[in-house]
This record gives structure tokens, sequence and C-alpha cells, in this order.
């Protein structure tokens, strides 16, 4: 029998990574250490909550996850999202069909952005860092001059509303399905594609993915485009969520996205990483935060440990071999 | 000797370039502004233009060892709230608060350093978590904008020397005698480069790389600390704002890719930072004196920092074998 065992343990050490599973048993810690402070913490209705805040950047993640698989950055986050909560709002203004447009002109828009940075990166060859950069300055200014010059609608419409907030289906919050759907095409796409492939070879060595036949630049161009549209429809998401759209509603959500998908054990530099380690990431950010501001620590004290546990979780599991 | 003078040409092109094309945008400033050339005219631009030009200089010399230091805005504006609170008083005092400001841009870099370096952390994703650090310190320090500094440092900072110089473009030169040239010439900064080029190339070569990074990043924190003094002394307050640190942070990558920089590590340097920040900051005066509306300066600025970016692209053209352009 424990013949029997071992290689099947050791088969199961294969499949998940050590990093996926020292990011869950953090979310446990977590938990437990919140039930101590109130019973709240372990409640199904807190959770569901927290399950439903984390879909927003879960969304946001998945994209970040698929760029960051490439040895990419995508820095657009920001002003993505919000040219994705403010061109869906501004779409309910032009009448009946905007209003059922709404949606995909959000995400459209998220698309769009995304295919520059793909171009960029792919066709120009300027350092993702450097031109996502640029695109979100670009983005920045236009939305600054269609907000100003043109007063659009900011109000979200009533589908972007129950999307984001009710519990349609069996209690658990739309949010978290629309959520479990893009992370279910991400894993599909990752593990049951080509392009999946594609983009894991691209992380591990771009030239040898070349010269392999693969079509570097177009699987490059788009993950950036996926990405930026699972920007947009996270900016949706959150108009939805505020019942409306405003400028900087994107700003916060950058550095956790990023965060939250290395937690995961996915590699910064590219070809590494699986899909439920960015969920457990996503998950334990959201659940930092929410503890974070449930005690009541000043917002001084939680930057502090937020960067602080950030910096303790990496080094638990996060650290690179060292070279030569 | 004259392929040798051709060679050291080409190595200084984009340092020249931006020069360039700094030296025809200020005159166009200057021939557009109002006022034209005065002294006061001068300092302003100096100050602004100083204050971005150390940030990239902070940001260059990680980057020449093919890393980031995503934090050097929050300690610029850490450094800030700390000297808005202890650099009042006698001459004594302020003395003693300036080397305290020094020492904790020091201490900064050195906690980056040492994440990257004995963590073995990603340098991106290291100094993101510790700008967080830095914010949150800096809003503890001043939770709400505020403080003083004392008024004959500040004003001889921002000021100008007799003769109309900006008091604050010889801060820079000091800054590039003392921190920069000698720190290119020595072996730990020959090494960042080394480092830079290639990780694995420099460890068979013996040279110190730990050494070398760890002094990379402190380096970044002191010339940060240097431009948060100055960040005081021009606004004579502090204030722990993330928007300004995330500003100072974006923008100088900005200027040291527009110097010449390499992001992938290895060439540059932080003379072209310098006229790399001078031009970016060049770009907003020009949009004010042409009077060009308020609503489209910010795709305006955009635009101009994507073009800039994209410029390198065209190199691409003369790429003979398709596969040099992938690593």
């Amino acid at each position: 029998m424990k013949a029997g065992a071992l290689p099947a343990a050791a088969a199961m050490r294969r499949r998940i990574d050590p990093a996926v599973l020292a990011a869950f048993g953090c979310i446990v810690l977590l938990l437990l250490g919140g039930s101590l402070y109130s019973r709240n913490f372990l409640s199904l209705e807190y959770l569901l909550q927290q399950l439903n805040v984390a879909a927003f950047l879960g969304v946001i993640a998945s994209g970040v996850m698929l760029v960051v698989l490439l040895g990419h950055i995508d820095l657009s986050i920001p002003w993505v999202v919000t040219t994705g909560g403010m061109m869906a709002t501004a779409a309910a203004g032009w009448g009946e069909l905007g209003v059922a447009l709404a949606i995909p002109i959000g995400i459209g828009c998220g698309v769009a952005a995304g295919l520059v940075n793909g171009v960029g990166v792919a066709y120009l060859r300027v350092p993702s860092m450097i031109f996502t950069l640029g695109t979100n300055a670009i983005v920045q200014g236009l939305m600054v001059l269609h907000t100003s010059g043109f007063a659009p609608q900011d109000r979200s419409t009533e589908a972007m509303h129950v999307i984001a907030v009710d519990r349609t289906v069996a209690g658990i919050p739309n949010a978290l399905w629309v959520w479990a759907l893009v992370g279910g095409l991400t894993v599909a796409l990752l593990t049951r594609t080509p392009f999946g492939r594609y983009i894991y070879a691209i992380g591990n060595r771009e030239r040898a993915a070349y010269l392999s036949g693969v079509n570097t630049r177009a699987v490059v161009v788009g993950c950036f485009a996926i990405a930026g549209g699972c920007s947009g429809l996270a900016g949706v998401l959150l108009a939805g969520y505020s019942t409306k759209a405003y400028q900087a509603m994107g700003d916060p959500y950058l550095l956790p996205a990023i965060a939250a998908v290395v937690l995961g054990g996915t590699s910064i530099l590219g070809g590494r990483g699986t899909y439920l380690g960015t969920v457990a990431g996503v998950i334990l950010i959201t659940l930092l935060q929410s503890i974070l501001s449930v005690v009541q620590m000043p917002e001084s004290g939680r930057q502090i440990i937020y960067g602080v546990v950030i910096i303790a979780m990496l080094l638990l599991y996060g650290r690179q071999r060292r070279e030569g | 000797m004259s392929r040798d003078w051709r060679f050291r040409l080409a190595e200084q092109r984009s340092v020249l370039l931006a020069a360039a094309l700094f030296i025809a945008m200020f005159l166009l400033y200057i021939g557009k502004h109002p006022a034209g050339l005065t002294a006061n005219v001068a300092s302003t631009a100096a100050n602004k233009g100083v204050l971005l030009a150390l940030v990239a200089m902070a940001q260059t010399i990680p980057v020449l060892t093919a890393g980031l230091d995503l934090s050097v805005g929050m300690v610029l504006v850490l450094t800030n709230c700390l000297a808005s609170s202890i650099m009042v008083g006698s001459p004594a005092e302020v003395a003693l608060g300036t080397v305290a400001v020094l020492a904790l841009g020091v201490l900064c870099g050195a906690i980056n350093g040492a994440v990257v370096v004995y963590g073995r952390i990603q340098p991106i994703i290291a100094t993101l978590a510790t700008s967080s650090i830095y914010y949150g310190v800096a809003l503890a320090l001043r939770p709400a904008p505020g403080g003083e500094v004392d008024g004959a440092l500040a004003d001889a900072l921002t000021g100008s020397l007799p003769g109309g110089v900006p008091a604050s473009l010889l801060l820079l030169l000091v800054v590039v005698l003392v921190v920069w040239l000698p720190y290119r010439r020595s072996v730990l900064g020959r090494a960042a480069y080394a480092v830079g080029s290639s990780a694995q190339a420099a460890y068979m070569s013996g040279v110190p790389i730990a050494r070398a990074t760890l002094l990379a990043y402190v380096l970044a924190g002191l010339l940060s600390a240097i431009a948060g003094l100055l960040l005081t002394c021009i606004t004579y307050s502090g204030e722990a704002s993330a928007a300004l640190g995330g500003t100072y942070t974006l923008t100088a990558i900005a200027a040291v890719v527009v110097g010449g920089t390499s992001l992938f590590g290895g060439s540059g340097g932080a003379i072209g930072s310098i006229f790399g920040a001078f031009v970016l900051r060049t770009i907003g005066d020009l949009l004010f004196v042409f009077d060009m509306d308020a609503l489209w300066q910010p795709l305006f600025l955009g635009a101009v920092l994507l073009a800039a970016i994209s410029l390198g692209s065209f190199r691409l053209i003369g790429v003979r074998n398709r596969l040099e352009l992938y690593r």
C-alpha cells in the first residue's frame, strides 16, 4: 500500500505547484486569523461578499496572467479598465441600441487598446513595460477629452448592475459566474489549445518558438488583446457595481492584479504558472485587503502591512533559482 | 584614431540626439514665451527639469543592471515628507536633517537591493511591494499635506546664482560630478554594466555581481532622496501623495528610455536620462506657451511619449535576419 501511495504522491506534487499550495495555505491562515477577531469571517455571507469583490480583480488578473506568461507585462490596466466602464456607460446614453450594446462596447474598447499594445510589443519590438505605459497615457488623454468635451452619460445600465451585484442563480453572485466563465475559458485556452502551448513556449524562449514555426507575433498580439478585453469587462463590472463610471476607477487594480498573478506562482519572467495559482492569488489579495480594512487599520499601516506581506510570501516561495 | 572618434560618436548618438531635441524645444519655448529668457523663467524651468532629471538618474542605475526600481517615486515622496518635518531650526539642525533625509534614501535603496539580491525576488515585483511600504511610512509621517523647510536653504537651492544661472542646475552638476562620474569609472560601476549585458558572463568573469547590484539600488535610493530634498525646497512643504510618486516613477522610466538607456540593461547612462527628463519636461511647457486647450494636453503628451519610445523601432528596418528580433 505504501509503495502504491508514493508514486501517487509524487504525481500529485508534480501536478500541483508548491507555490499554489502555499498560497491556499495562506488563505486558510488569513481566514483563521480573521475568525479570531470576529466570527463573521467564516460566515457564508462574508465569504460570498468577498468572492463578489474578488471577481473584479480575478477577471483583470486572468488577462494579466496571459501577458505575464509571455514574459511581458501590461501597465495600461488602470485606464483601460476606466475606458471599459466609461465607454459602456456612454453607450447607454445613445438610446435603446446603445443600452443593449453597452457591455460589448465596453469590452470592445478594451480589446482595441489591447490590440494597440500587442502591435507595439510584437511588431515594433518596444519593451512591453514602456509601450503599455504609453498606451495608458494615450487612453487617459482620450478619456479626459471624451468626458469633459462631450459630457457623456456615466450611469450604468440595468444589465451592468445585474451582472455585477445581483445573485440570480443559486444565491451565488453573478459577478462570480462571470469570473468562472472567464476563468474556465482561460484554463481551456491554456491547457486545451495550441494557442495556449504557444504562450508557454514564447514565455520560455521566443526564438525557439519562432524557429518551431509558431507565428509568435500573432500570439503576442492575441494575448494583449484578450488582456485588454478582460480589463474592459472588469471596467464594465466595476461601473455596474458602483452604479457609475468615474475617472481613475481602474487605478487601484494595477498593483493587486500583478501581485495576485505572481503570488499565485506564475513566473514574472514568463513560461511558468497555472490558473489555479492565479485564483489563489486573487482570493489571497482580496482577503488581505478586506481584513486590513475590517480591523480598522489606518491607511498608512495598511500599505506597510500589504507590502511586507507580499515580500514575505515571495521570500517564502517566489524566489528565483540561483544563477551561475 | 579617426575610427576611434567615430566609434565614440556612435556610442553617444542617443545622448546627443536627446540633447539636440531638448535644445531645439527649449529655444522654441523661450522664443514663444512672453517674458523671454529671464532669470525667473530659467530657474522655474530648471527646477522642474532637475527634479525629474534626478529621479531619472536614480532609475537609470538599476536599469543598467537589467533591473528596475519601481519605488523611486515613492522614495521621493517619503524623503519629501521627512524633509518637510526635520529641516528647520538652526543651521546645525538643518544640516543634520539633510543628512538624515539622505540616509533615509540610502536605507530605502539598501532594502530594495537586499530584497533583490539576497531575497532573489524579481526587481519589478520586489520594488512594487517596497514602494507600498514606503508610501505607508510617508503617510504615517505626514497624514495631511503641510510642514515647512528652512527658507534660506530653499531659496538658495531653487533661486538663481549671480549671472542668472539657476542654482538647481549647479546642484545637478555637482551630483553628476560627485556621484555619477566616479561611479561610472569605479569597479562596481563597470560591474553594473557587465551584469546588465550578461549576468552569466559577468559571473564567469568573477565580477562582484551581488555587490554591484546592491550598490545600484542604494545609489537609486540616494539620488531619489536628493530629488526629495529639492522637491521640499521647491514646494516648501511635504505631501504623501500616491499619485505624485506614481507619476514620477513612470515619467522617469520614459525619460530613461528617451535618453537612450536600454531597458534590457548594459548600455546607456545617466547623462542621457538627464536630457531625456529635460525633453519630457519641456514638452509640457511648450503646450503651455502654445495655448493648447487644456483638454487636449493629456492626449498630446501621451502621443508624444508613445512616438518617442517607438522611435527605436526604426532599427528594425535594417534587420536582415528576422531571428535577431527574438530573444
